[in-house]
């Protein structure tokens, strides 16, 4: 219904009139490419009815797409984004509103098209490719199953053309013994292997449009690389392709075309190459600084941000780990070894970064660390002391001395406490001399993370992302500990905000010369951030040295491949150029 | 420019609906179900104030006469005011309901406890005897329980809370493992809290707090329950006029009085309507708090 309100919304008799405005606010698209062009979106706005009002949500969006081209929309939470792509293939929702100026599939004016008529659209000559695989797809039904219902709805051949055909789309994202994989479920497949079975009923029908929202989000670096190839391949193959993403390194392999969109607005666009290398707006180019990396280290990553300070002396081991080993029984019988035989030392004022992809041991390696996980062998020695192998009332006293950041904040505050109680809380160990002594390191808590007093009584629910983790970074600075364990603790936030995190945390080891034990599968913020690097796969340390000598010169083909895998993004000015094959 | 659909020209807020609108969204389901809960308190301190005759006002003169002005519940055999009756009737009825769910609630919130936190072979013996009343219907525990202790208001609150306290003893159980799983327990622990302190600082105040909301609903299903058992004679005996009684008074005249039958029926139904009614609106009030 809201597609269908399009027609009578959008004024038609201007056509003429917006063709030169268009033209001027899309950054002169070429309309020499016209009969060509197999989407044109002319100032495309979307809005949401809430209690009957009308919110708009996007406003402005213009471009045309052309036959194997990318057309990418990169944009952080709340930007619009994915909001677009829906709007694109009617799928906006209920209390949607969606006008345009112009909306064209293969010249045939959208705008007045029924919720029937895209149900025909959909699938035949637009594929989308939603964000999470798991929840997208049925969990009680094989995945040929649901490939071959695509085909069915859209009466594409018979029963047996259709079997074939799925084996053939399988085969052809790259799903290895696709026979054995159409039998299976969703959970019975990797999250990588559920990716490309998603994009594979989104092409089944070969639409010549593909739209992918955030297809390599919560992928492993290696999978994300497998998955961005067949995007690619579906490119070179004449499909178009519009790309919805955050990350600007998945955008630059892919995209001709970029437009960066914030709060709904499309802030700036053009060719690929002129707005990662030569971006107009500023937030295009705190955007690309802000995307960490083996050469920002040492480097503030937010514009304007004064540069870190001397770094401080590497000191004393702190924490001690000798031949870790935490096995899981499953319940079927099989003891899985999480972490087997894990060694490393952390000294005062020096960041270990752990990285390995998903099920690597390196989370359940930070909680053996932390002394929340208990050791099967081996030993963690704290500040030179026992700490594995003393029983939990003798720790406690010396847990002050290492504290922790979680992935996500908000599950690791009591819903029913604000953040001044959460303060008061982490300084219980602490003695004040007055009220007002304990007020004033509240709010010198506050005042290190870069937060205010106002945001005191409120609920960390009621606070932004990346609020939330200045306050979990202030409970953790509040013992003021020795060793901080950040387990992937910038992996949940937007770009811009990760980089004011990283930024701030580098200042805080420079102040104080707290160590930290730095957990993540993300090997830019590893690389940005790290003195030293242990490189994890399945329980093992695979490879350990300083992070340039993991980077630059990686001994182990598990972190060459790890290292190729990541989508190479040089932000401009930067000696390197940007390649969109990634052949480090 | 065209169409301007989508631009924020009207900056209508919710309170800019119509009075019409708004009254349509009132929440009038819970005003009368806080209206009903009123009345019904009313009826258990002062029931002569809702009341002009007494319960016990034999009228043969006036028997078995269907609901009028005079009467307007109708009288039963003895020309007994059925709304009278009724409204005294409140006292017993929310006695037993509220004491069996207090009941019930706390020997729920021991076992549960116990269950989640108690050292491992506390633990395991109380899920294994949680367990085993589950096995037994509610109803037949409570049988069990009316037939060793013979009938009585005071057998009624015991067995009817031993009989529905191991389904909150299972949920206050899975509360409490929750909570103790969840991230701001081992942020605690991490901190270096001691164990008691984060029992009382987090797990409990976080496990418990559905609780409000739990006691609510199950005053309206142990009333329910009660009324069973005195239908079933196995409550209180018969002059007074708890709720469940009446019915089982009112059986015998069920195809020449219907009214003995259907209205103290109505009443039951609309006594756990009213508290299951405020029980939602609580647990969604302290559901949204922890969201928002």
């Amino acid at each position: 219904m809201s597609i269908a309100e399009q027609g009578t919304a959008a004024s038609t008799g201007s056509a003429e009139s917006t063709d030169t405005e268009a033209s001027t606010d899309t950054g002169g698209l070429a309309r020499l490419d016209w009969p060509a062009v197999r989407l044109r979106v002319r100032n495309l706005r979307t809005g949401f009815r809430v209690d009957g009002v009308l919110r708009p949500i996007v406003a402005g969006v213009s471009f045309d797409l052309l036959p194997g081209q990318c057309v990418a929309i990169v944009g952080e939470s709340g930007s619009g984004k994915s909001v677009t792509a829906r709007s694109l293939v009617g799928l906006a929702g209920r209390n949607a509103v969606v006008a345009a100026d112009e909306l064209e599939l293969h010249h045939e004016d959208a705008r007045s098209f029924s919720s029937k008529r895209w149900r025909r659209v959909r699938g035949r000559d637009i594929g989308f490719v939603l964000q999470d695989a798991l929840v997208s797809l049925d969990p009680l039904r094989p995945v040929g199953a649901e490939i071959a219902e695509a085909l069915r709805l859209h009466g594409w051949g018979d029963r047996a053309a259709r079997k074939a055909r799925v084996l053939e789309l399988l085969e052809r994202v790259g799903v290895p013994s696709p026979a054995v994989r159409a039998r299976q479920r969703p959970d019975q497949l990797s999250g990588g292997l559920r990716q490309r079975a998603l994009i594979a009923s989104a092409i089944a029908l070969d639409p010549d449009i593909v739209i992918a929202d955030e297809p390599t989000t919560a992928l492993d670096v290696t999978v994300q690389a497998q998955v961005l190839a067949q995007l690619e391949a579906m490119k070179e193959r004449g499909a178009s392709l519009i790309l919805i993403s955050h990350d600007l390194s998945v955008v630059a392999r892919l995209a001709d075309h970029i437009l960066v969109m914030r709060g709904g607005e499309v802030l700036e666009q053009g060719s690929a190459a002129q707005v990662l290398a030569a971006p107009e707006h500023e937030y295009t180019r705190a955007l690309i600084a802000a995307v960490p990396g083996e050469t920002t280290r040492g480097r503030a990553l937010t514009p304007g941000a004064p540069e870190p300070g001397p770094r401080p002396a590497i000191g004393d081991p702190v924490l001690e780990a000798r031949d870790l080993v935490k096995r899981f029984h499953t319940s079927d019988g099989t003891v899985t070894r999480a972490v087997d035989g894990v060694s490393f030392t952390l000294r005062a004022g020096e960041t270990l970064g752990i990285v390995g992809e998903s099920g690597s041991g390196k989370s359940t390696t930070a909680r053996l660390a932390l002394g929340l996980e208990r050791l099967d062998s081996g030993d963690v020695r704290l500040l030179g002391q026992d700490w594995s192998a003393l029983p939990e009332s003798r720790r406690r006293a010396l847990r002050r001395r290492i504290s922790v950041v979680y992935q996500d904040p908000l599950s690791s505050f009591d819903p029913r406490w604000t953040v001044e109680r959460i303060l008061l809380d982490s300084l219980r160990s602490e003695r004040f001399a007055s009220g007002a002594d304990r007020d004033a390191r509240v709010r010198e808590l506050l005042g290190q993370v870069g937060l205010g007093a106002e945001v005191l009584p409120r609920f960390p629910l009621t606070l932004s992302g990346g609020q939330r983790q200045r306050v979990a970074i202030a409970r953790a600075l509040a013992p003021r500990p020795d060793i901080i364990v950040l387990d992937e603790a910038v992996s949940a936030l937007d770009v811009t905000i990760q980089a004011q995190i990283l930024d701030l945390l580098v200042a805080l080891q420079r102040e104080s010369g707290v160590a930290y034990l730095f957990i993540s599968h993300d090997l830019g913020v590893i690389s940005h951030l790290s003195d030293r690097v242990l490189v994890m796969k399945d329980g093992v340390v695979v490879e350990e040295g300083t992070a340039e000598d993991v980077f630059e010169r990686p001994q182990q083909p598990y972190t060459r491949d790890l290292i190729a895998a990541i989508p190479e993004f040089a932000p401009a000015g930067d000696p390197r150029s940007i390649s969109p094959e990634g052949d480090a | 420019m065209t169409s301007v659909t989508a631009a924020p020209s009207s900056k209508r807020s919710p309170a800019g609906l119509s009075a019409g609108a708004r009254l349509a969204r009132a929440p009038w389901g819970l005003f009368l179900a806080i209206a009903f809960a009123v009345l019904l308190v009313v009826a258990v301190v002062a029931p002569q104030l809702l009341t002009t005759h007494l319960p016990t006002t034999i009228d043969y003169g006036a028997a078995l006469q269907p609901p009028s002005w005079a009467h307007p519940f109708g009288t039963d055999e003895s020309g007994r005011d059925l709304y009278t009756r009724v409204v005294w009737g409140a006292r017993d009825s929310l006695t037993i309901g509220v004491g069996a769910a207090a009941v019930s609630i706390g020997l729920a919130l021991i076992l549960g406890t116990l269950a989640a936190l108690g050292v491992r072979p506390v633990a395991v013996v109380i899920d294994r005897f949680v367990e085993i009343l589950f096995a037994f219907p509610a109803l037949l525990l409570a049988l069990l329980l009316i037939a060793i202790a013979g009938p009585s208001a005071a057998t009624q609150v015991l067995a009817v809370g031993i009989g529905t306290a191991p389904g909150y003893a299972r949920m206050i159980r899975g509360q409490i493992l929750g909570a103790r799983n969840s991230g701001y327990v081992e942020a605690a622990t991490a901190l270096g809290h001691s164990r008691w302190r984060i029992v009382r600082a987090h797990i409990l105040p976080n496990a418990l707090r559905p609780l409000v909301a739990v006691f609510a609903l199950s005053i309206g299903q142990s009333i329910v329950w009660a009324s069973s058992l005195s239908f079933l004679g196995l409550g209180v005996a018969p002059p007074a006029s708890e709720w469940g009684a009446l019915l089982d008074a009112g059986r015998a005249y069920l195809t020449t009085a219907w009214w003995l039958v259907v209205i103290p029926g109505l009443v039951i139904v609309a006594v756990a309507l009213a508290a299951t009614t405020i029980g939602r609106h609580i647990q969604t009030r302290l559901e949204r708090g922890e969201r928002s």
